[in-house]
């Protein structure tokens, strides 16, 4: 075992992955000699060579479109955008493209393609870097969508996500890259993709989340307790497809829940996550299921992030109202 | 008093006509069949010129059969070909097995050509995935319906191939209005950036459904795009069976030998409608233009060519119509006896292993579908 912070475990497991499978490819903007814009890739150019680990210009839809041609080719492409932001530029080619090939083509072509990408706020960087814009990949049948929120979690994933026939969209959250050190095997290991993560066990409330809210609700929880509450937070880590067996036993066996995302209310998985223990679990609820999420308004401006990112606060808040309904 | 002094002036007009000047039309075969440039004749045997003949009067036939069956509703989504038969056969005649097709949505004669049964197509044109079902070893992808989206994936093909040390090309087609698109112009620079064995050819049958080609770009020729990418960039009269062969040829030599991808504009027209979904070119289209097209037909030429040659005659054509028309019978006989889609075989197809909101989809639907 070793201390490690996400990004480490990240860059671990783009190691594993480049060392176990000569189909591996690693592409992006800055991702070689400069070892990637936040170290995600470092040094993966110089143990594996330009051949396996490369730059590309400085075109989101031609990544994607290299990508989708390598994996025509047999190869398993790992391409970055450098920021999720900039996915509007390559929708066509995750969206229109790389998830409908084995469909289309009746399951005579696959893409094996990981689409790497950091996003998430609380780091004040410039516009379009920080979007939460998930939701618009979990609309897209084809695809799968993972969000890690720790370095165990994070490795293991990816590790996963790499190894799928299909295309993955692994979501690496900005302000979790190097927030803390964790326990993480050296060896190689992987977690499935579409298995939520109980992170804390608790009776009265559980709080469903993941990415950068999963902390949040963690500290939320803390505080609950504090006042006496029980309260479990269930990561999701896959949020396409959505792990509904541990979603519904958690609701089952609390009866009240929260739904926690950084997205804006009319974004992100919430909605999805309420409708589905709607149909399967209502008998369960003593409460309505609420939401914690952002505004309806365009992802802040960076000085307005404090005020602007839902926070365990305003989860304390929401699980209060929960609680006594 | 004011002084008149002259500002030194940047020659743009002398730039810009230099630049066109460079993109002269590669023309082999004129409109009577005769030889204009001997330098540039393409090597081809006897029988591989029948072949090639015998190939674009097949798939003219095929043409005029894929309207008609339509018209009947027994075939669906369909992008007629006249007149294109230079420019989407001879490029294919250029091409060895192991190159990659991408297509767009017009190019259905060039994966036939290079393997794809017909009742596939027939079955691509209904809405149906077994359509799209390649036989393994046919190094083609389905018809690209997002126009660009096949020239970046060209690319990514291309670098595949170099990767893997293979001798073979990815080649692509779009159309006049496609250059447009910001995927024709990343895919070419991408090709050329990793010196990939990628062609992309643009087909400039000069209308994007009703919009002339002068409308899509300030530039004379679209082959001059490729000085975008720093790549060679060739415009071929589209027309000409053995100019496309030969700029084809030439340039699949330049990339399995590792020096990168060429771009080839066609010249040629489309005499029919842009689809069948109910465009009527007449709207847009002068029957001047349409006449003076008619003129260039590629067939009509070749079949002067190769029979001044005494390698082509009426028996000959007759027969190769014949054959046409049977095969088309057949192929959609075999198109109406394959089975009906069913929402659990979509549902098989979207995943190598199903997650769990398929796999509760599916029951639902083969519940259903048991009744």
């Amino acid at each position: 075992m070793a201390q490690m912070t996400m990004i480490q475990a990240i860059t671990d497991a783009l190691r594993t992955e480049l060392r176990n499978n000569e189909n591996v490819l690693l592409f992006g903007e800055d991702i070689g000699v400069n070892g990637g814009v936040f170290r995600a890739t470092e040094g993966l150019q110089k143990e594996f060579g330009e051949d396996r680990v490369f730059d590309t210009p400085l075109a989101e839809s031609g990544i994607g479109g290299l990508a989708i041609g390598l994996g025509l080719q047999g190869f398993r492409p790992v391409m970055e955008i450098q920021f999720f932001g900039f996915v509007f530029e390559v929708m066509d080619s995750i969206v229109g493209q790389m998830a409908r090939t084995r469909y289309r083509s009746g399951g005579r072509y696959s893409q094996p393609i990981t689409v790497r990408s950091p996003f998430g706020g609380g780091v004040h960087t410039p516009e379009m870097h920080s979007d939460s814009l998930e939701g618009l990949m979990t609309q897209s049948p084809g695809l799968k969508v993972v969000v890690p929120s720790t370095p165990y979690d994070a490795k293991g994933l990816l590790i996963s996500a790499i190894r799928d026939n299909d295309p993955v969209i692994f979501l690496e959250h900005l302000k979790l890259y190097r927030a803390f050190r964790a326990e993480v095997p050296e060896e190689e290991y992987t977690i499935e993709i579409g298995k939520a993560d109980v992170k804390r066990e608790g009776s009265d409330l559980s709080i469903i989340t993941y990415g950068a809210m999963v902390h949040e609700s963690l500290k939320a929880a803390e505080e609950l307790e504090k006042e006496g509450y029980s309260v479990e937070v269930v990561d999701l880590r896959t949020i396409q497809p959505l792990d509904i067996e541990t979603i519904i036993a958690s609701v089952e066996k609390t009866g009240r829940v929260v739904v926690v995302q950084e997205a804006q209310r009319q974004a992100g998985v919430a909605a999805n996550v309420v409708a589905e223990i709607n149909e399967r679990a209502i008998l369960s609820l003593e409460a309505p299921v609420l939401r914690v999420t952002a505004a309806d308004t365009v992802y802040p401006f960076s000085q307005a992030e404090g005020a602007w990112l839902p926070n365990f606060k305003d989860i304390i808040e929401t699980a209060k109202k929960v609680l006594n309904f | 008093m004011a002084s008149k002094t002259k500002k030194a002036q940047f020659d743009v007009k002398k730039q810009s006509e230099a630049v066109t000047e460079q993109f002269q039309t590669l023309q082999i075969l004129n409109e009577q069949g005769e030889i204009v440039n001997e330098a540039a004749m393409p090597d081809l045997s006897d029988d591989q010129l029948q072949e090639l003949m015998r190939r674009m009067v097949y798939t003219r036939i095929l043409d005029q059969r894929s309207i008609s069956l339509n018209r009947q509703g027994r075939l669906g989504f369909y992008a007629p070909t006249a007149g294109q038969e230079a420019s989407q056969l001879a490029s294919q005649f250029a091409l060895e097995k192991e190159d990659f097709i991408l297509p767009g949505y017009r190019d259905v004669p060039q994966l036939i050509w290079h393997g794809l049964p017909l009742s596939q197509a027939f079955l691509f044109s209904r809405g149906h995935f077994k359509g799209n079902q390649i036989p393994e070893g046919v190094n083609v992808i389905s018809p690209q319906i997002i126009i660009g989206a096949q020239y970046v994936q060209a690319a990514g093909v291309a670098l595949g191939m170099k990767k893997r040390g293979a001798k073979s090309v990815a080649i692509t087609y779009t159309g006049d209005g496609g250059a447009s698109q910001g995927d024709f112009y990343e895919g070419m620079n991408f090709a050329g950036a990793f010196k990939a064995p990628a062609i992309f050819v643009v087909q400039n049958n000069r209308f994007a459904i009703s919009t002339p080609v002068e409308k899509q770009s300030a530039a004379q020729t679209i082959a001059q795009k490729a000085v975008a990418a720093g790549i060679p960039g060739i415009q071929v009269d589209g027309m000409d069976p053995l100019a496309v062969y030969a700029a084809v040829k030439q340039a699949r030599e330049r990339a399995v030998n590792g020096e990168g991808p060429t771009l080839i504009e066609t010249l040629t027209y489309r005499y029919g409608p842009h689809t069948m979904a109910g465009d009527d070119p007449t709207r847009y289209r002068t029957s001047d233009l349409d006449n003076e097209w008619e003129q260039k037909d590629p067939l009509v030429r070749f079949r002067k060519f190769l029979e001044k040659k005494g390698i082509w005659n009426e028996e000959l054509e007759n027969s190769t119509i014949e054959k046409a028309k049977e095969d088309i019978k057949e192929a959609i006989k075999i198109a109406d006896e394959t089975p009906k889609q069913k929402v659990t075989d979509l549902i098989e197809n979207m995943y190598e292993d199903m997650p769990y909101n398929l796999k509760e989809q599916f029951e639902i639907y083969k519940e259903k579908e048991s009744k």
